[in-house]
Order: structure tokens, then C-alpha cells, then sequence
């Protein structure tokens, strides 16, 4: 039905398009805080850059959708064999490059073959190290053999880090990016505006949107006026989470608090004397007031953890009653650990959970009498100093990894947690197929954790996505962290 | 960091010290003089009192008291961690004064002997004190600070010695160039002639003239120093908490300016006053020791 | 006077040398591995060891530097280690923003602070003066950052007026895209502005003072004349030189506000760049700046001794 025309912009877009068509608008521009660092999921680490390509312009065999589960992608189909160790894939027909060239199973051994060689930058080369070979039969099917069963394979292998790229465009992915999806590649505006546009040669359902911008916008009030002015559409993260109320009283916008993966911790380092002692942890965990620290620093946005697991999955137990805030017994246990005047430090990375965040903690701690110095520092730096070097006692983090407990059974991670009993648990559900086993296993390990207090557990990051009224099929939760526009439209 | 004025610049300029009982009567006649220097008596003595005492702790947060307004308990509210302003202003002004006092401290610390050095020996010694200096000021002041804290990382001593490090090629011109002036004195020469020691004359005769000089652009230093210590915090470069720190507050205020614009507005003023009363009370100063430059 | 340029010149040279090995140490000791940052915290080691030699950075740090400025030499700035991008491509991105702002502020100040410093030198001692002088004053104690703040307040809290920051691309139309730097250049330009208008006003006290003006007004020319005639071209040498020397606190100064309304410019790209340990980008801005600066202050003082009747009197005198 026809509609007032507002603007000179939309009069033009109805001449252009049959007069018989909706007026509706099918460009959508996407507000983020980060800019990646370039556009090649399998070169680098950066959230940013699925948050851009996943799924829009790149696609793998797998994929994971919405509801974080795993779906077909690139194949259309498989077949795993009764050992769990070979996966034979069938791959769609008709899924072409952007380039124009057609995928074929050589693309797939050449995409994983490349991720798994000596030469690879893979930021997430471990995800394929279970793989024992990889086989072309014929142009639409591909054998992958593993080393042993591996039950996440295929949502590992639906991740952005395992994409399936060409030979010919491999190597330029970083700066134009050709992929199978639903979207092509346009333009990149460094440090303003990445564009990708419909693709006309798509091999499923075509996109709904003709043009996607992806807007660069770090500043939260920036990014506040921009929403309020239509400089953007929506921000599937927005970043001022101060000011989300105003927008929730708008009827223009819709606001959708959705649940990530992020696990927020207070990471201890377990190695560091007098934090190696499981009193002073558990004193530090009731020293903590959770609730405070979600109002302080995320507006109240954040659901509190007792462990290292998502609220929102099946397997979640709830443990936050374990150590309820209590700076008495936490003054009690550190007396029964014979601490006194202990001087901690407390590095923090830049984003406002860690920042905000750590001057409400060293004010708690300091109640209980832990002193803490306070170092803010960058990524580089924390990668450096905590990640790799060990030098720390404390630092806030988010886990941002769908379901990463089997860190906490590393060697040398960098909380440095060592536990005989941990490790046999996350062994024993790696091998483990059976699902009512699986979630028994991965609740006992959510024991374990809060148990011996390995960190302080703080809250789950909430996802605050704000878009139009109008805009339907995008993501409320964030499974992985990408912004699959692949059906996103805009209702009349 | 802005605004780097010749004063005083002139290589001629030998101002004398006037006589001391005048001085002080035409200080106390100056207005600028007054103004700058009852503003800069407040945020000392806020500074000073805040070390014993401040209305409420900075270091405590009390989340549900936040964005409080202005009231009789907290007589301009309390920011986003429910920290009352006025203690945390009381605060900031310790970190600004220290981190200024210091910095132009090591400044004319360093800078003064190398400029001495500079005007006793010309040549080389002269030439690649002076180069020094020039690459210095090559470099922009905030890239250098950046780097510096990217290399140490961010906090007061670091913010200190980046706005140090450009204290010094000040300092260190002015002194050579007034020295220069001094030097080429009848009487001057004549005790070198005599066979003084280049160090004893510089100590007797050259410092005591260049004295006035340098009081007058220490004064300017300080308060570019003020305005650079706030521009660091603000980027996150400087003091970090508990301490306080005025452009640390404006840097948090920044994200709030739709809930709390409140926030934004009074340490900036803090800053203003405080280099405004500085430079009123530098310029007075100027004004009343180096007459030649009065009125400008 | 060519000897004083070829003098001036190799002491260019000399200058961005050192400040090229100054760079390149800082950037070698600062702490972190590129590679882990690009790669994040699942990174393998063998991965990151891939990646290192990919970018050059398993070479001894003597070849390093020897590459990188062969390279900037021959006009080839190398390519970011994150965008994988000709650095000089990025740096020309970015200077499509950061340089009109510069002149905007530029303009801006200059317009202000002329007529205001003029006015108050010819009109000593009165109102009008005094309020010059106040402005001088606070302009240089208001922080730009600040000021900026307050700006954004005003105009894009209350009034709502204009956004908060960001830069739509001059794709987007001139007009917005001026329309966005309009605020920022405006911060810029105030305590430029201050500083000028002071040293507007001293210099024109220093002409009027000067005996040809006197002269020139004892002889009945009307004041708007000698104004224009004497006055005004001597007057401004002082300026000159100040916005000469001002120069690098003005890239100082555009670095903050860039920081301040977001905007994509060569400041943004630096601090970015340094938090990425994108160290390639960093070095060869940071050395560009410097250049620019020397060449900027040497432009000022040949100007200054071209401009200058009385240095040009004594030069003839000798």
C-alpha cells in the first residue's frame, strides 16, 4: 500500500524501483564499536571481522545459527562414520565465489589444509588439529578423517575461523574478501564504513537486504546520537548500556537483552602466593558483591555466575549461592589463612567491564583489607603481561568462548589452575557421547570451580541489541559473535 | 601543552631585580596579580586540606547513591560511583599541582644548568644541546607522551616525565639565551679577564640575573603543565585511581554527557581556574620584574 | 640566503635521522607481540612464529631498521601489519580528514583573532581591550578537550543540532561532512585563537609605537589608512611566527579533538595503531609528523626573513 513519502531519498527509491513494489526500505547500516583489523576470519583473532563476514560473505561447511546449534552450510549434508571418525561431506551445488568460481571439494582441502600447515596464521589452528587428512571424491564430496573422536568438530568447523575460502583469493581475503555467501564485498572506508552488497549469483535463499553498512562507532554517547538521529539502524551490541532505558521507552526502537558467552571473571592467578591458598580465593569470592558490580559497571545488565558456565545453556548450574557477599567471612577466612595486609595487583584490559568494573572491586576488596593497585593496561600489554607472561595477580576478563570450561584444564593457562581431578573430568567428557552423561559431567566440572574458587566468578555479559521496530530477523543472542543479516528484512 | 610565548626570549634582555620593598607593593597593586594569585591560594589550600581531610573517601563506591544531585550532604552530587564531586575535586587538585610542580621541577632542574652549560661553552657542547632541543619540540608533544606511557605504562610518574621532558629545551633556551646577555657585560668579561672560574661567575653573576626570567616562565610552565596533566588523564594516560585526577573525571563524565552532563562540567572548571589563576599570577609577575614587558 | 637553506636543510636531515632511530627503539621495546594481538589468546605458537617471520619481525633489529627506512626512502611506507594495507594508502585515508580540519581550525583562528587583536591594540586600555585580554586569558586555560565537551553538550545534548561525533564520509556530501568537523575545528581553533588574538594585539602595540606611524599620523593620515597601509602588514610578522611555532601544538591539539568527536583521522590512526602494535603505521606517521614540523618551522623563519623589512635591511646592510 502506498505511504507517505518523508523524504527526498525515499521518493527517488520509488521511482526506481515498479511502482507496484512497497517503498520499503532494504538497506540496513549496522553501528560497532571496533573496527576489525581486516576481513579474513581465518588470519586473526578480532571479533570484529566475523561480526562483518560471517555468514554474510563467508560460509562453512557448518554453521551455527541463532539458536547456537549447528546447521548445514556449505554441505548440504554428511555423514559421520560409526567410529566418529571419518565425516563425509556433500557439498551444496551451484555455490559459487564471489569471483565467479565455482566450489568444489578441492576449495574445502585447500581451505583446511592451509589452516593446519606449518605456514598457517590461524588464529584457532587447534580447532583442526584433531584432523588426520582431508579428501576430494569427485567435485561435491569431501572426507575428513580425525585422530580420534572429537564430539565438537562440526560446531568447530562452523566457525568463522574454518570458512572455506579459494586458492586464487586466499591470500587478499584480508583487504577484499571472496566468499559463497549471500553477500559481496563492496567498499571499506578505513576507520569509517565497511560495505558488503546483495549478491546476485547466491546458491540459497537470496538475501533480503540489497546493502549492508557496517558503521564504525566507537564512542557510546557517539553512539547513542547516532541511533537517535537514523545515522545507523541498530547496534546488535550497543555499547552504552547507561543509556539503553531511553531507548526502551522509544517506540521507534526495539531493545533486546540477549544472552553471550562472555563469562566475566575477576581471573586470579592460582600460582601467586598467597592466591594459591583456596581460603584466600574463597575469601576474595565473598568479598565480591556481584550485584553491585553488575549495577556499577553494566547498568545492571548481566546475569550473576557462581562458575565458568553460560546461565542460558541446558547444562547450567546455579552456584552463585555458594559464595554470597559477606565481607565478614571474607575478613574471617583470610585471618584463618594467616594473610595480613595482603597487596594484590589488578590489571585491567581496556573495555568498561574491566575498567568500570575494577574500581568497584579494589573499593570491595579494600573493605575486606586487600589492597590492590590498580594498572591499566592495553590488550598488547595484557596478552603480554597476563596472558603469557604470568605477571599478575589479578585481572578482569571476559570468556567470551562458547563453552571454554576445558581451559581450566590446560597446562600452564594463564590462572595457572592445576587440578588432577578437573582435568580426568574434562577428559572423560571429551570421549563422552551420550548427552544426559555429557550435561552430568559438565556440571560436575561446574563444582569443581566454584569449589576451589579458581576465580572470581562475576556475571554472564548480556548482549544489548537495539534496532528498529521494523527490522525482523536478526539476532537476539549471540552463540558466536557475528551479525547474520543473511534474513534480516524490514516489515511494512 | 599549548601556547609556548617568547617571553622573555629577547637574547639582550637583562632584566634587574627591582628593589625588594617596592616589589611587593606593586605585586599587591597588580589586579591580575591578586586575582591569579587568591585563585591559585584556593586549590592549594583545597589540595592541602584534602590530604587530611575530604568531605567523604574517594576510594569507597556506593552504587545506589550515584548521579546524586547537588544537596546539602554532597554540595555537587556524585558521580557514577557515587563518589561525592567536591572530594573528588578536593583530590584532583593534589594530582594536578604535584604532577605540574614536579614536572617543570625536573624541567628547570635539568634545563637550567644545560642552558648555563650552553652559553659558557659555544660550539659543540652549545650546538648539540640546542639540537636536543629541537628534536624535542619536533616531536608532537601528545605523541611523545603516548609513546612514553605505551612504554611504561600509564600513571602519574610517567605523565611527570612526559611533560618534563618538554620542560627541558624551555628551560634550557631561556637560560642560554638571557645568559648570552649577560656575558657579553662589561663587568662580566672583566672578572673572566680577571680569571674567574666560568661556574663561579655563572653562579654570581648570571643566575641571580636570569632569576627573574625564569621565575616568571616557571609560573607559565606550571600551568601549561596543569593543562597537560589534564589532557593525559583524559586520555587515560595519567594518574590512575584511587588517586583523583580532574581530566581522569572529564574522561569518565564523557560517556555520561546524556545522563549526567553535570559531570562534565566542574572539573573542567577546576582546570580553567586553575591555569587561568596561574598564568594571571605569572603574567603579573612578568609585568612587575621585567617592566619592559609590561601590558602585553 | 641559499646557503642558510642548504644549511637548515641538512639539519633536516640530520634531525629526522635521530628521530627515526628514537622511533624505531621505542616501537622495538614497547611491550607486546604483534602477533598475539592479531591473533588472540588461542593462538598456537607455532601459528605466531608463522606469523612473525611473515612480517619480518624474527629479523635482527639492525636489518629491520635498515628495510624500513630503505623503504620509506624509495617512497614505500610498507604495509600495516592489521589492515594489510600500503601504510601510505591508510595515512592518505585519513588525511582527508585531519587536514581540513587542521585548516578549518586554522581559518577559523586566524579570523578570530586579527580584527580582535587589532581592535584591542587600537583601542588600549578600554573595554573593548580589556575584554580582548580576558578572552586571551581564557582561552588559554580552558583545556580544547574541554571545551569540546562542552560543545557537544550544548549542541548535541540539548539543542540536539548536530550529532555527538563521527565522520559520515565525504561521500556522504560535502556539506555533512564539513557540517561534521565544524564543532571539532571550532574547539580547535579557540585556544589558537586566544594565543594569536595576545600576540595580535602586542605586536600591532609595538608598530603603533614604532616612529614612521607617528610620523605617519602626526601628518594627518586618518587612522584607517596608516591602519591598513603600516600597521597591518608589520603588525603581523608576530603572528606568523607564533602560528609557525604553534604548528606542531596544533597537530597535538587534533590528535585530542580527534579522540574527543571520533573522528577517522591521522590521530585516531596513530593511537590505534600503537594500541594494535601495528608498529609500522606507528613509525612511519610519527616520522612524517616530525618532518613536517621542522619543514614547517624552517618554511616560518625563511618567510619571517623574507617578510621581515628590518632583518631584510640589516641581510642588505652587510
Amino acid at each position: 500500500m502506498p505511504r507517505v513519502v518523508a523524504s527526498i531519498l525515499t521518493a527517488a527509491m520509488v521511482v526506481a524501483v515498479p511502482l507496484t513494489a512497497h517503498a520499503a526500505k532494504d538497506t540496513l547500516s549496522i553501528g560497532m564499536g571496533l573496527e576489525p583489523p581486516h576481513l579474513d576470519p581465518t588470519a586473526g583473532a578480532a571479533a570484529a571481522i566475523d561480526e562483518v563476514v560471517y555468514a554474510n560473505v563467508f560460509e562453512g561447511l557448518t554453521r551455527i545459527v541463532a539458536d547456537g546449534t549447528v546447521a548445514p552450510g556449505l554441505a548440504e549434508s554428511w555423514t559421520i562414520s560409526d567410529d566418529g571418525l571419518v565425516y563425509t561431506f556433500s557439498l551444496r551445488q551451484g555455490a559459487k565465489f564471489h569471483d565467479g568460481t565455482a566450489l568444489d571439494a578441492g576449495d574445502v582441502v585447500f581451505s583446511w589444509e592451509r589452516a593446519v600447515g606449518p605456514d598457517s596464521v590461524n588464529a584457532k589452528k587447534g580447532i583442526f588439529e584433531p584432523i588426520e587428512k582431508i579428501e576430494a571424491q569427485g567435485a561435491s564430496t569431501a572426507v575428513v578423517t580425525l585422530k580420534r573422536p572429537t564430539g565438537h568438530f562440526l560446531f568447530d568447523m562452523g566457525r568463522g575461523d574454518a570458512v572455506i575460502v579459494a586458492p586464487e583469493s586466499a591470500e587478499t581475503n584480508k583487504a577484499n574478501p571472496v566468499g559463497t555467501g549471500p553477500f559481496v564485498f563492496d567498499s571499506w572506508a578505513k576507520g569509517n564504513q565497511i560495505r558488503i552488497k546483495k549478491s546476485d549469483s547466491y546458491w540459497g535463499t537470496p538475501a533480503k537486504l540489497s546493502q549492508v553498512t557496517f558503521k564504525i562507532i566507537s564512542d557510546p554517547a557517539a553512539a547513542a546520537a547516532a541511533l537517535q538521529a537514523g545515522d545507523v539502524d541498530m547496534f546488535a551490541n550497543f555499547p552504552a548500556t547507561e543509556l539503553i532505558p531511553q531507548f526502551e521507552a522509544d517506540p521507534r526502537f526495539k531493545v533486546s537483552i540477549g544472552t553471550t558467552e562472555g563469562e566475566t571473571l575477576l581471573s586470579i592467578n592460582n600460582g601467586n602466593p598467597p592466591l594459591d591458598d583456596v581460603r584466600v580465593r574463597r575469601a576474595i569470592s565473598h568479598a565480591i558483591d556481584r550485584q553491585a558490580i553488575i549495577d556499577g559497571a553494566m547498568y545492571g545488565y548481566g546475569t550473576p555466575i557462581g562458575s565458568h558456565f553460560a546461565p542460558h545453556h541446558p547444562a547450567y548450574v546455579d552456584l552463585t549461592g555458594m559464595y554470597p557477599y559477606d565481607p565478614d567471612k571474607a575478613k574471617a577466612l583470610l585471618a584463618e589463612a594467616g594473610v595480613k595486609d595482603l597487596k594484590l595487583r589488578l590489571t585491567l584490559p581496556p573495555p568498561a567491564y574491566a575498567r568500570r568494573g575494577g574500581e568497584i572491586i579494589a573499593a570491595q576488596l579494600r573493605a575486606v583489607g586487600i589492597e590492590t593497585e590498580i594498572i591499566p593496561v592495553e590488550w598488547a600489554q595484557w596478552l603480554k603481561s597476563v596472558f603469557r607472561g604470568d605477571d599478575f595477580d589479578l585481572t578482569i576478563v571476559s570468556h567470551t568462548e562458547p563453552l571454554d570450561i576445558e581451559i581450566y584444564a590446560r597446562d600452564k593457562y594463564y590462572f595457572n589452575y592445576d587440578s588432577a581431578e578437573y582435568k580426568a573430568v574434562i577428559k572423560e567428557l571429551a570421549a563422552e557421547d551420550d548427552p544426559d552423561a555429557r550435561t552430568a559431567l559438565m556440571q560436575k566440572a561446574q563444582r569443581i570451580l566454584a569449589n576451589d574458587a579458581v576465580n572470581g566468578f562475576l556475571f554472564e555479559l548480556a548482549q544489548h541489541g537495539i534496532w528498529p521496530a521494523k527490522l525482523r530477523g536478526v539476532w537476539a543472542n549471540r552463540p558466536v559473535q557475528a551479525n547474520d543479516v543473511t534474513a534480516a528484512y524490514w516489515a511494512d | 601543552m599549548t601556547a609556548a610565548e617568547p617571553s622573555g626570549s629577547n637574547t639582550a634582555a637583562v632584566p634587574v631585580l627591582p628593589g625588594r620593598s617596592g616589589l611587593v607593593r606593586r605585586l599587591f597593586r597588580h589586579p591580575g596579580f591578586v586575582i591569579g594569585s587568591a585563585i591559585v591560594a584556593l586549590v592549594v589550600m583545597a589540595a592541602a586540606i584534602s590530604l587530611v581531610w575530604t568531605p567523604y573517601a574517594i576510594d569507597g563506591v556506593n552504587i545506589s547513591g550515584r548521579f546524586a544531585k547537588a544537596s546539602a550532604a554532597h554540595w555537587l552530587g556524585t558521580d557514577q560511583l557515587g563518589r561525592d564531586v567536591v572530594s573528588m575535586l578536593m583530590s584532583g587538585a593534589v594530582t594536578s599541582l604535584t604532577v605540574g610542580f614536579v614536572a617543570v621541577g625536573i624541567g628547570a632542574g635539568v634545563g637550567i644548568p644545560l642552558g648555563a652549560l650552553a652559553a659558557v661553552r659555544p660550539g659543540l657542547i652549545s650546538e648539540a644541546i640546542m639540537r636536543l632541543g629541537d628534536l624535542t619540540f619536533a616531536f608532537p608533544a601528545i605523541l611523545t607522551a603516548v609513546m612514553i606511557t605505551a612504554l611504561w605504562g600509564p600513571g602519574a610518574v610517567n605523565a611527570i616525565l612526559a611533560i618534563a621532558i618538554f620542560n627541558i629545551p624551555v628551560f634550557a633556551r631561556l637560560t642560554r639565551g638571557v645568559a648570552l646577555g649577560v656575558w657579553s657585560l662589561e663587568y662580566v668579561q672583566a672578572a673572566r679577564a680577571a680569571g674567574l672560574h666560568p661556574a663561579r661567575i655563572t653562579v654570581k653573576h648570571v643566575l641571580p640575573n636570569v632569576a627573574s626570567v625564569l621565575i616568571v616562565q616557571a609560573t607559565i610552565q606550571f600551568a601549561l603543565a596543569v593543562l597537560a596533566e589534564a589532557g593525559l588523564s583524559y586520555l587515560g594516560l595519567g594518574a590512575q585511581p584511587p588517586s583523583a585526577s580532574w581530566g581522569r573525571m572529564l574522561n569518565e563524565a564523557q560517556t555520561l554527557l546524556y545522563l549526567a552532563p553535570q559531570l562534565a562540567i566542574y572539573p573542567g572548571v577546576a582546570i580553567a581556574m586553575t591555569v587561568l589563576g596561574l598564568n594571571l599570577l605569572g603574567d603579573g609577575l612578568r609585568d612587575v620584574l621585567d617592566p619592559r614587558l609590561r601590558g602585553r | 640566503m641559499l646557503s642558510v637553506v642548504v644549511r637548515r636543510l641538512s639539519g633536516l636531515a640530520g634531525t629526522l635521522f635521530v628521530a627515526s632511530l628514537v622511533v624505531f627503539a621505542v616501537m622495538d621495546l614497547l611491550p607486546g607481540d604483534p602477533a598475539q594481538v592479531m591473533l588472540g589468546v588461542d593462538a598456537r605458537e607455532d601459528t605466531l612464529q608463522a606469523l612473525r617471520e611473515r612480517l619480518g619481525l624474527d629479523r635482527p633489529a639492525f636489518e629491520r631498521y635498515v628495510t624500513w627506512i630503505a623503504g620509506f626512502l624509495s617512497g614505500d611506507l610498507g604495509v600495516s601489519y592489521t589492515y594489510d594495507t600500503p601504510v601510505g594508502t591508510l595515512i592518505a585515508e585519513r588525511l582527508v580528514v585531519t587536514l581540513p580540519l587542521a585548516v578549518m581550525a586554522i581559518l577559523l583562528s586566524t579570523i578570530i583573532a586579527i580584527p580582535l587583536g587589532l581592535t584591542a591594540a587600537v583601542r588600549r586600555g578600554t573595554a573593548v581591550d580589556t575584554a580582548v585580554m580576558g578572552f586571551g586569558q581564557i582561552g588559554v586555560a580552558v583545556p580544547n578537550f574541554w571545551f569540546a565537551m562542552l560543545l557537544v553538550v550544548v549542541f548535541a545534548v540539548q539543542l540536539r543540532w548536530v550529532g555527538a561525533g563521527g565522520f559520515p564520509g565525504w561521500d556522504a556530501g560535502i556539506g555533512t561532512a564539513l557540517g561534521a568537523l565544524v564543532m571539532p575545528a571550532i574547539a580547535l581553533a579557540l585556544p589558537q585563537a586566544a594565543i594569536l588574538a595576545r600576540v595580535t594585539r602586542s605586536s600591532t602595540l609595538d608598530v603603533l609605537g614604532e616612529d614612521y606611524i607617528r610620523t605617519a599620523r602626526a601628518k594627518g593620515l586618518p587612522n584607517g589608512a596608516v591602519l591598513w597601509r603600516h600597521v597591518l602588514r608589520n603588525a603581523l610578522i608576530g603572528p606568523l611566527t607564533i602560528m609557525g611555532l604553534q604548528f606542531s601544538f596544533l597537530l597535538s591539539g587534533t590528535i585530542i579533538i580527534e579522540n574527543v568527536f571520533f573522528l577517522p583521522g591521522l590521530g585516531r590512526l596513530v593511537f590505534q595503531a600503537i594500541a594494535q602494535r601495528d608498529l609500522i603505521v606507528v613509525k612511519d606517521v610519527v616520522v612524517i609528523l616530525v618532518a613536517v614540523v621542522i619543514l614547517v618551522n624552517m618554511i616560518v623563519d625563511i618567510a619571517y626573513a623574507a617578510i621581515d623589512p628590518r632583518l631584510r635591511v640589516r641581510d642588505d646592510g652587510r
